[in-house]
């Protein structure tokens, strides 16, 4: 084996250089992910220099390093939250016992079954978003999204850890897997279908970091009250550099709309698109279909699935510890809920309703986003609000799958839906004019016509800084 | 509770479509959610339930019939992602014991009928599984010839039913997988306690499939595959005969057919099963009236009936009427007739004949009429009976009589005919019988002293010596008799059929009692729940 993997080359808090077995499994894996990254990565800029943030150690000052760098030599690293002695069970029969530190046999499956879901969106994402680079508008986005991406990489990593250090031979198999599969591959497919399309352009991208990547942020969250030690500290250091992700999306938007408000303002029929820029109701259409997208990543309304990893204290609620009861049995959970084609307000038994509830605290955390960027438009003296649609909304997983709504949760049927579709959701015609408007900016300080500028730049950087060295 | 209607027809299918392109049909399983056996459960993710798998058999049994043309059948999915899911769960929970224990019998049947349509019938099959294969799923696999899996990194073969519900995959599962698939027992051990299954090349390495597929060259690998298959067949099919309905009349009191009738006496927990002999000689071979095979589908009907209707009726008496020279006529025009369908009569005769064998109530043959014609293919239900009672009339009258019917064609579970069954150990005895047979009709007493008759009585004694055997019988435990039957009437030696019907059958049965799966904590009860099972941990 030439590949040696020292500390240096990969930074870490697991003691990398003294366990020999995940050197041996890491030794093999690494170069598959190289060859993946170069392969499925950002198109065209692997060997350009991008101002990036490197975590090197998980102390406040390690977890930010910022330095040039090309992507293939970007420090991946694993890292977990510091172990916290004497932790118990926060949640589920065995509330209160201690937390395992290795892998139970019992839930063995369960868990590498979600952790392999987790983990195969990560490198499907960088692969939905590989040519987005071509069309970036502004040096500022491009470094942000190679940021994004880079984090994304490192999550798989975080993830491949756990596979390789926990679970033997499957374990393995599944590493490999993971870069086996290709988003959008008819052969081979990433495991969940919204991971499948391509983003095709940086508004979607921008909702992707808004909505999908705030999924995330929700599923990690969960798993961060694991009762498998390692799989809860590994979230808890992944939620960190998910903040980013978000921050890139909801910026993003914001910037999107003020600017829209900018020119509508500038243009005599107030139309910013005579101007390029997007106008408000198209930027409604692209939340609406991200934003549904995203609820779907939440699993079925009830779910015995959810039951069993909250039974079993693999996967809680989001900040378990507000909650006062851990057990949830004979609690319920009142939801609207499908019954005969008719929607009915219903108790469901509380464990089986936890995507449900998770689902319900996402939607809370994305209207305190939504809000933020009317309070932009109300700024700027726009009377326009952006509303997120019902959660009932072209659904395509769960039960609201199989019935229509209108965006405001008016059961409709099917012919009415598709009669209504382009009034609601991004038409062709909207697809053609988003992308009439990608054309790159890679001069520095310069920004495209449909965006504005950022408040500040990156790490107390200005604006104008030479994010990406061409 | 409506009576369970087993009869249907391809348009009216609402769980599969048929589709026959020459000599492929293609089954798709589509299963309507919202259209199960009985409410209560949704059947989401092509899960099944019995209306199911009475579509299924049907497709099955037309397929032989009626598209003679047809020499693969491949069994898709609607779905993306998903082949089958298995028997869906909420079904089972909320199904009684005698209703779970049918419907795994009937599920069984319909599996080994798909394999004697392939090994006797020329009509072979293939499962193309495009997604998720679990449970129930892949048990419709393993009756298939051969199974391909698409290999998309995700979709698996499993058996997740010890380890997520504490059952066992009783749909022949468990025998198919080491006896037929020869998965090496100790892989088998590993695959069956793996709720996620197994997939891509370790699923073929390990021969749980023939092969895996990507999804980019599935549809010309299917259709090359099916294309093998199709041409490896030789058996004459055909002609193609239409399967009319049978349209019984169902009442409280009897289902009655054109030849069959059963008459239900609640009080007493018994039935009156008469089947009527052909009115003349064959006329027409190509019929689908013709005797043989109406009065043996009304006789599957009415078995079927009376195991999913009439669960309190413990014993039947089974007697026939007629001309034995018709019966015997019937059987030799069959057994010489060259055509497919001809051959096609006999092996369904075989099947119900089977179904007969393989159903939880006491039979007790009765000849008490001069009428009575047990000859020939109506012989066997006199064989296959767990006693045979014989008046022994002045004149001779009643009697029996074999043809070429009872030479070994119709074959029990165990590879043994009837009447090689009812003297094993003792060929000799069998062959004696088929050598007096061919002489003419063989009376009572005779019958008696042969070993056919279990009881032969004179009208002084014959009518109380069969009200007390019959009083005495109802008065039984039905669970003793059950296993008491099932394990008398499959003498010989084991075979894939016998150890599904006996050994898997059994234990699931037995499984399906226990506390772990169906009590309070079980793991079947609290399937879709929000408590986990908790099990007593107590091996026996």
């Amino acid at each position: 084996m030439g590949n040696v993997l020292t500390d240096e080359k990969i930074p870490n808090n697991v003691n990398l250089s003294g366990d020999k077995r995940l050197q041996r499994a890491l030794e093999a894996w690494q170069p598959a992910f190289i060859d993946w990254w170069k392969q499925m990565g950002p198109l065209g800029w692997q060997e350009r220099d991008i101002y990036l943030r490197t975590a090197v150690s998980v102390e406040t000052d390690g977890w930010a390093h910022f330095d040039h760098v090309k992507m293939p030599d970007y420090r991946w690293g694993i890292f977990l939250e510091p172990k916290q002695e004497g932790r118990t069970h926060g949640f589920g029969d065995l509330y209160g016992q201690p937390v395992w530190d290795e892998v139970p046999g019992e839930f063995r499956n369960l868990m590498k079954r979600l952790i392999v879901t987790q983990g195969d969106t990560e490198p499907a994402s960088v692969e939905q978003q590989r040519d987005l680079g071509a069309t970036a508008p502004s040096l500022y986005d491009l470094r942000n999204l190679f940021q994004v991406n880079v984090e994304e990489g490192r999550h798989l990593w975080a993830m491949v850890y756990l596979l390789h250090t926990y679970f033997g031979r499957d374990g393995r198999e599944e590493a490999e897997e993971l870069l086996a599969r290709r988003s959008g591959d008819a052969d081979k497919p990433r495991i969940l279908g919204a991971f499948n399309e391509p983003t095709s352009h940086w508004l979607s991208f921008f909702m992707f970091t808004m909505f999908t990547d705030r999924d995330g942020k929700y599923q990690l969250s969960a798993l961060a009250e694991s009762g498998f030690d390692p799989l809860a500290r590994t979230c808890r250091f992944m939620l960190t550099e998910e903040a980013h992700h978000m921050f890139v999306g909801e910026s993003g938007i914001q910037r999107v709309v003020k600017r829209s408000c900018e020119l509508m303002k500038q243009d005599p029929n107030g139309d910013p698109r005579t101007l390029g820029g997007i106008d408000l109701p198209t930027v409604q259409k692209y939340a609406n279909l991200w934003y549904s997208l995203s609820l779907d990543l939440f699993g079925g309304e009830v779910s015995s699935n959810a039951a069993d990893a909250f039974a079993a204290g693999i996967k809680g609620r989001y900040k378990e510890d507000r909650y006062d009861e851990h057990k949830l049995v004979g609690s319920h959970f009142a939801m609207d809920v499908l019954e005969a084609g008719k929607v009915v307000h219903k108790d469901i038994p509380m464990r089986n309703a936890l995507n449900e509830v998770l689902r319900t605290e996402y939607i809370k955390d994305c209207q305190r986003g939504v809000d933020r960027w009317n309070k932009t438009i109300k700024d700027e003296g726009v009377d326009f609000e952006i509303k997120l649609p019902s959660p009932k909304f072209h659904r395509q997983i769960g039960m609201w799958s199989t019935v229509q709504f209108t965006p405001d949760g008016q059961m409709i049927d099917a012919e009415t839906f598709a009669k209504r579709r382009g009034e609601w959701l991004p038409t062709a015609e909207d697809e053609t004019f988003i992308k009439s408007l990608m054309h790159p900016v890679y001069e520095r300080g310069k920004f495209a016509s449909w965006i504005a500028p950022p408040g500040k730049g990156i790490n107390g950087l200005p604006g104008d800084f030479e994010y990406v060295r061409l | 509770m409506d009576p369970t209607q087993f009869e249907t027809h391809p348009s009216k299918y609402k769980h599969w479509k048929l589709a026959v392109n020459g000599e492929i049909a293609t089954l798709t399983m589509a299963v309507d959610a919202d259209h199960p056996h009985r409410p209560g459960y949704e059947l989401k993710l092509n899960s099944y339930d019995l209306s199911v798998d009475i579509e299924l058999a049907d497709a099955i049994q037309r397929l032989r019939f009626e598209h003679p043309e047809v020499r693969c059948v491949v069994f898709g999915a609607d779905l993306d992602k998903v082949f089958c899911s298995g028997a869906n769960i909420y079904m089972l929970g909320l199904s009684t014991h005698s209703f779970k224990v049918n419907f795994c019998k009937f599920t069984n049947e319909t599996r080994i009928y798909l394999e004697d349509a392939s090994g006797s019938s020329g009509l072979a099959s293939l499962c193309a599984c495009k997604g998720t294969t679990a449970g129930g799923g892949y048990e419709l696999a393993l009756a298939c010839d051969e199974t391909v899996l698409v290999d998309d990194g995700n979709s698996a073969v499993s058996f997740p039913e010890t380890p997520l519900l504490a059952v066992l995959p009783g749909t022949g599962g468990l025998t198919r997988l080491v006896d037929k698939r020869k998965v090496r027992r100790d892989r088998a051990d590993v695959f069956c306690t793996t709720a996620e299954g197994i997939k891509g090349k370790r699923a073929k390495d390990w021969g749980l499939v023939e092969d895996v597929v990507s999804r980019s060259k599935w549809d010309d690998a299917i259709a090359a595959r099916a294309k093998a298959l199709a041409a490896k067949q030789t058996v004459t099919r055909g002609p193609a005969v239409q399967l009319p309905e049978l349209s019984p009349k169902i009442t409280e009191k009897a289902f009655t057919y054109r030849y069959v009738e059963l008459a239900i006496d609640r009080a007493a927990r018994t039935a009156a099963l008469t089947v009527k002999g052909p009115d003349g000689a064959p006329s027409d071979l190509t019929s689908a009236d013709t005797w043989s095979l109406r009065a043996f589908r009304e006789l599957d009907d009415a078995l079927l009936r009376l195991r999913f209707d009439l669960p309190e009726i413990g014993i039947v008496t089974v007697r026939t009427t007629g001309d034995r020279a018709h019966v015997i006529a019937h059987d030799e025009a069959l057994a010489k007739a060259t055509t497919g369908f001809a051959r096609e009569v006999r092996l369904l005769q075989r099947r119900v004949l089977k179904r007969y064998d393989n159903t939880a109530r006491s039979f007790y043959a009765v000849a008490d009429t001069a009428d009575s014609c047990f000859a020939g293919s109506l012989l066997e239900l006199a064989l296959g009976a767990d006693r045979f009672y014989m008046l022994i009339d002045g004149d001779e009258k009643v009697a029996v009589q074999t043809s070429v019917a009872n030479q070994g064609f119709f074959t029990t579970s165990t590879g043994l005919s009837r009447l090689d069954a009812r003297f094993y150990g003792a060929p000799a005895d069998a062959a004696k019988i088929l050598a007096r047979g061919a002489e003419g009709p063989v009376p009572s007493e005779e019958a008696e002293q042969l070993g056919i008759a279990t009881v032969a009585a004179d009208d002084i004694d014959f009518e109380d010596e069969l009200r007390i055997a019959v009083e005495e019988r109802a008065s039984l435990s039905p669970d003793a008799l059950t296993g008491m039957e099932a394990s008398l009437r499959f003498v010989g030696p084991e075979t894939l059929e016998t150890k599904i019907f006996g050994r898997l059958s059994a234990w699931q049965n037995w499984i399906f009692t226990r506390a772990n799966s169906t009590g309070e904590h079980g793991a079947l009860t609290l399937y879709g729940q929000p408590e986990r099972p908790q099990f007593q941990w107590k091996r026996t």
